[in-house]
């Protein structure tokens, strides 16, 4: 009966110790083992709660490649389709465009592509598999607007040595023919450049890499 | 503005944070200072475990809602889209769907504790009838859930369960087109029964729960002895003789209750989701379908007792009014049982034989009803199912004189071992 | 007290007859963990049942990835209807001209194992007889009236009711799956006993589709189990540490 009571008295926080005869280190022993393979069982009940907000089966089949015929597509013309909801825009470019882009390099804050915005195949001077065919995603990497299209110049409003180029309604935001990002403007880096292969000459498929030849 | 420095003398952040809110207040209230009779036995598991299963409905329904949608086009497509198209998503609505059985076991067991050891006594009444609220609102919770899916059980048991209200006289009619927002259930009345099923009614049972832990921490828990320990305390401390603090004693030995239930929970899941039929039944794997009726709808296995006392019912002056007030009749008599019970002792342990026999035979009864409820009707069936029922009424009005009847055992001052 | 002990003692025991009442021709325990059984049914239902049936929540890339089918492979062989992975398996066929010709639109087929039951589906696909009184000149055991004609006619053959065994079918209760009243009166491409495991394997690869999520849940619970037996055995001695104080 007086163990009964001494029981109580020794827990809470005045920590004061319950009757000498209990083994302090065992007690503490069980008590972090226990806590500690709860804690791993919390974390395997958690995980599947967390991954099911992940995308679902539906969500990636909503969001496979996109096959896009681009042979009626003429020179200087812009093709807009939706791959993963967003907007993937592809440019025919002319020679003309393909040289603004040397014109403008001292004015765009990442001229070499450095960082990774891109697959490593579009890692070149026109961003792109083929320079005269230019494919990025539409959406601007400040927040998210899709920029207009601008390809004709000169445009002093937009800036003193526009060669064409994309501007963004949101903020402002300027790019150049090859979605490189303007310095001085809230867009932190260039425009995105998804994976995307060539299947024959006239079709393209957004989401897939390119093999390696 | 000087602050009153708290009573516990907690530093820190413990201590900031005591000087503005209780906390150290509540951990000792309701864990490390309430001191809870040491002799509670296998019954008392149940209620910890009513909560954990609370806990895991209130998860796994909130990821369910995200990716559920409550329309009549798309509901069924929209839980098969859980079951295969969601990471994880089949665990998940398995976790829901098994849970909400799990629920009423929980709790007709956490019940049927109450009874034998007369924890609704004086002064423990308003703590039975809360309960007893939180048991309605669970049925009402779990009819709206079952819905969901829309299949065809759902569909046909929202259609037969609302139509209960239709037998009210004179205004029944306008009153189940008013609650199906149509002439049939359909996509308004999936819409609100969704409404209820997540929002309103788990708000209501959470708050009803709170109420529930308060009232008992108020009077303190009853015991397997039904003696009230608060009658011998420590003349120092005024800490019960008997009683041991909630933490860690209960707390440990209810992580033990915890892993057993979640070994049977798991394996349910894991391996019998459907449960052979009873926690999913084959007939909601089809979409509802307003023309066709499934050759044998049955309610829910925890309505069966319910729902055979509706059956075993006859209909009077041509109303089927009189089943629908007994079935509800059988959960509103539970209310009353603080009241209808006039025997002097609480616990089955002292009462006299005739009332441990009667009790252990309510037990078999309701077990009996509950099967009945899931048959299809028969002759003897329905003779089974009136003898049942009015046990199941007979019992609780014996309460009221049956214990001159019988010689009770003398009950002891302290709590046994 | 005596008469209801007996009372539920009737009770088990008519509860046993009723179930019994409901026994299919044949039992069937579909096994969907062998890749093998289910790539074959993959086959036969896209050959045989996809033309009019759809499976609207199976997505063919789910299948590919269960049951171990290569990409190319999956097109050439199992993707009739549709040339993208991600899409469910849909029936070639219209759904309103079908309803004039079936008088029903041939139902969707993705839960059919977890709606009928694998027996039902198995008993169903092997009872079809002649019956010239019905508009396609077949009928079915286990669905009286169907308004499916059979379709494995070539592969199974020609079956026809025997009447001698009508009354086997009748008092055959006792749970037992007693056969059908069917003899085979004209052989088809198939042997009955091959007939038997093409059927299977179509079953087989129904229960995989009715519930893909399957090998998971069963996956997951060994492990699950054990963890939760080592969280127990740790309880119960710290229970016990602690409650050296009460006792």
């Amino acid at each position: 009966m007086q163990n009964a009571a001494a029981g109580p008295k020794g827990i809470g926080p005045e920590g004061a110790s319950p009757g000498s005869e209990v083994d302090q280190g065992r007690r503490r022993f069980l008590t972090l083992a226990t806590s500690g393979v709860g804690a791993v069982g919390a974390g395997f009940v958690v995980w599947p709660f967390l991954a099911s907000l992940k995308p679902s089966e539906r969500a990636k089949a909503l969001g496979a490649p996109v096959k896009a015929d681009i042979a009626g597509l003429e020179d200087g013309q812009m093709l807009t389709l939706a791959w993963r909801g967003k907007p993937v825009w592809i440019i025919k470019r002319t020679p003309a465009m393909i040289e603004s882009l040397t014109k403008v390099k001292a004015e765009v804050a990442d001229p070499e592509s450095s960082v990774q915005q891109q697959p490593e195949y579009a890692k070149n001077e026109t961003r792109s598999i083929k320079p005269g065919i230019m494919v990025m995603v539409g959406s601007c990497t400040h927040l998210g607007c899709s920029p207009t299209f601008r390809p004709d110049y000169p445009a002093p409003e937009i800036a003193p040595n526009w060669q064409g180029g994309f501007y963004c309604p949101c903020h402002g935001s300027k790019f150049d023919l090859a979605g490189r990002v303007y310095k001085g403007v809230p867009a932190p880096i260039n425009l995105l450049v998804p994976p995307y292969r060539f299947d024959g000459d006239t079709n393209i498929v957004i989401g897939e890499d390119q093999v390696a030849a | 503005m000087a602050i009153v420095p708290n009573p516990y003398k907690t530093t820190g952040v413990l201590g900031w944070i005591d000087d503005r809110f209780p906390l150290t207040k509540l951990y000792r209230d309701h864990l490390s200072q309430y001191y809870a009779p040491k002799n509670f036995n296998f019954w008392y598991y149940f209620g910890s475990l009513a909560l954990l299963v609370l806990v895991n409905q209130l998860i796994s329904g909130i990821l369910l809602a995200m990716h559920y949608k409550p329309s009549a086009a798309e509901a069924f497509g929209s839980v098969e889209y859980i079951m295969r198209d969601v990471p994880w998503g089949n665990i998940i609505r398995y976790m829901h769907s098994t849970g909400a059985s799990a629920f009423f076991i929980v709790v007709y067991l956490h019940m049927y504790r109450g009874l034998i050891y007369g924890s609704y006594k004086k002064p423990r009444e308003l703590i039975w009838v809360f309960g007893c609220l939180i048991f309605l609102v669970l049925m009402a919770e779990a009819f709206c859930g079952y819905v969901l899916p829309w299949g065809q059980m759902s569909y046909w048991g929202a259609q037969v369960i609302i139509s209960l209200f239709g037998t009210i006289p004179f205004i029944g009619p306008d009153i189940v087109t008013w609650v199906q927002g149509d002439y049939i259930p359909a996509d308004a009345t999936l819409n609100r029964l969704f409404s209820l099923h997540v929002v309103a009614l788990p708000f209501v049972l959470v708050g009803l729960v709170v109420a529930h832990l308060i009232a008992l921490h108020e009077v303190g828990s009853n015991n397997p002895d039904g003696v009230d320990i608060k009658k011998f305390k420590d003349p120092e401390t005024h800490i019960p003789l008997d009683g041991i603090g909630f933490h860690p004693y209960y707390t440990v030995k209810d992580l033990v209750g915890v892993s057993v239930f979640l070994i049977i929970f798991v394996g349910v899941i894991c391996f019998a989701p459907d449960g052979g039929g009873y926690l999913l039944e084959k007939p909601n794997f089809q979409e509802a379908n307003p023309l066709v009726t499934p050759p044998h709808i049955t309610p829910a296995w925890y309505f069966g007792a319910f729902y055979a006392m509706l059956r075993a019912t006859p209909s009077m002056f041509s109303s089927a009014l009189p089943g629908v007030i007994v079935m509800f009749g059988a959960v509103l008599i539970l209310f009353t049982l603080p009241w209808l019970d006039r025997n002097p002792v609480k616990s089955i342990r002292y009462k006299g034989n005739l009332t441990k026999a009667l009790t252990l035979l309510f037990a078999i009864d309701f077990v009996m009803l509950n099967y009945l409820g899931m048959q299809p009707p028969s002759e003897l069936y329905t003779l089974l199912s009136r003898i049942g029922s009015v046990y199941y009424f007979g019992f609780f009005v014996s309460l009221l004189f049956i214990h001159n009847f019988e010689t009770a055992k003398p009950v002891p001052e302290r709590v046994t071992e | 007290m005596k008469r209801v002990l007996l009372a539920i003692a009737g009770l088990m025991m008519s509860g046993a007859a009723l179930a019994s009442s409901e026994a299919l021709p044949y039992s069937y325990q579909a096994d969907t963990s062998n890749p093998a059984s289910l790539q074959r049914g993959a086959r036969n239902f896209m050959a045989y049942c996809s033309g009019c049936h759809s499976m609207k929540y199976l997505r063919y890339n789910r299948i590919g990835n269960d049951l171990g089918i290569p990409e190319d492979l999956l097109k050439s062989s199992l993707m009739f209807t549709s040339s993208k992975l991600g899409d469910t398996v849909n029936s070639a066929m219209p759904a309103e001209p079908s309803k004039a010709w079936f008088g029903q639109t041939p139902p969707d087929l993705t839960l059919e194992t977890r709606a009928r039951g694998a027996d039902w589906v198995y008993s169903y696909l092997r009872t079809f007889y002649i019956d010239t009184t019905r508009p396609l000149g077949v009928n079915n055991i286990v669905l009286p009236g169907a308004s499916m004609p059979h379709v494995l006619w070539e592969l199974q053959g020609w079956q026809v009711k025997e009447e001698a065994h009508g009354d086997a079918a009748a008092h055959g209760g006792e749970g037992e799956h007693h056969g059908a009243p069917l003899k085979l009166i004209q052989a088809g491409t198939l042997s009955p006993d091959e007939y038997e495991k093409f059927v299977g394997d179509i079953v087989n690869f129904m229960s995989y589709a009715a519930e893909p999520g399957k090998s998971l849940r069963m996956g997951i619970g060994p492990k699950a189990i054990m963890y939760l037996l080592l969280l127990l055995v740790l309880c119960y001695f710290l229970k016990k540490e602690f409650w050296r104080d009460v006792h």
